[in-house]
């Protein structure tokens, strides 16, 4: 078995790493696509967040909101976990070596983590309440948390392009 | 004077004032008020995907697309100022950046279309209600200019970007 520091050195040595390095057209189009896909993440999240905030959609029972958005939602993800994946093997010791983009991957761990608590304990009940136009304490906690970590999260990966310039 | 004459004066005259010259040398605020526009940028961008989506018939079909368009039309129009704002200091800073730079007026071309054609969407719904379902010919144009709206976001998000890498005089 390799070694993570092998993995590393495997995936910036691959061919498609080296192409992504090489090619003065392909870095920029896969950060476009990035950077697409991550706004599409934020701000279709942001219509749930704010409806779990009791600020917006209020009238619309919150599965509602949640089975339109969350579709959108995921395929932007994964979108962004591809051509952000890509930008990654093009020069990983780099990234991996870099405070913010650290951060950033924490960040995506901790509005999972978040998702998931609120999923299996705050909206075990969510029949009982989802018509409120105001749901309680720990739905506006989980909206209002989502917000913050998804903001930090562009924070940090508009910190990543500042200090280092990959490619 | 030629065109390109006028935009070097004028971007050597923006770079010289204080407030660029503040920009300049702090560090953290051109990244910040990136930061910012592309926090807009996300909200703009996905309320305005979210109703071309509506008029495709794949999201919130339950809902009348008027009440989906004053669901997030209103928001588009708020975030724009923000995004002229955040854009014009980042231009105030950086002004050779985008002002010698090709990139940024397809970037503003598209902005213009972009908005015009969200602005006659607006209009067509508050027009009638049934406007993009009253015959076959209709749908089809609905989900064309839907089409359209979207291309010409996702054209702004990428010629945004690809200012960064398309500056240099």
């Amino acid at each position: 078995m390799l070694w993570p520091p092998d993995w590393i050195a495997y995936l910036e040595g691959s061919e498609l790493a080296d192409t992504i390095r090489e090619n003065d057209l392909l870095f920029p189009v896969i950060e476009s696509v990035h950077v697409l896909a991550i706004c599409l993440v934020v701000g279709s999240i942001l219509v749930v967040d704010l409806r779990l905030l009791g600020l917006a959609s209020v009238t619309r029972p919150v599965s509602r909101i949640t089975s339109s958005i969350l579709p959108l939602t995921w395929c932007a993800f994964a979108v962004a976990v591809v051509s952000g994946g890509l930008m990654f093997i093009s020069n990983a010791t780099k990234y991996l070596g870099n405070g913010f983009f650290i951060a950033k991957m924490v960040l995506i761990g901790v509005a999972g983590l978040n998702m998931v608590v609120f999923h299996f304990v705050g909206a075990r009940d969510l029949p009982k309440w989802e018509n409120q136009s105001r749901p309680p304490l720990r739905a506006r906690l989980a909206g209002g948390l989502s917000i913050l970590l998804w903001v930090a999260l562009v924070v940090c990966g508009r910190w990543i392009g500042f200090t280092m310039r990959p490619g | 004077m030629t065109s390109a004459a006028v935009l070097s004066d004028l971007s050597k005259w923006l770079a010289a004032t204080p407030l660029s010259h503040t920009i300049q040398t702090t560090g953290w605020i051109i990244p910040a008020l990136q930061t910012i526009h592309i926090l807009c940028v996300a909200v703009l961008f996905s309320s305005a995907i979210l109703l071309d989506l509506r008029m495709w018939r794949l999201f919130q079909r339950d809902i009348a697309l008027a009440d989906v368009g004053q669901r997030f039309l209103p928001l588009i129009w708020a975030i724009v100022p923000i995004l002229l704002i955040t854009g014009g200091l980042l231009i105030v800073g950086e002004p050779r950046r985008s002002l010698l730079n090709s990139t940024f007026y397809l970037k503003m071309a598209l902005l213009a279309f972009a908005l015009a054609l969200t602005g006659f969407l607006q209009w067509s719904l508050s027009s009638a209600p049934g406007f993009w379902d009253k015959d076959r010919g209709r749908r089809v144009a609905g989900r064309l200019a839907a089409t359209v709206s979207i291309l010409a976001w996702c054209g702004i998000i990428f010629a945004g970007r690809f200012i960064a890498y398309t500056q240099g005089g």
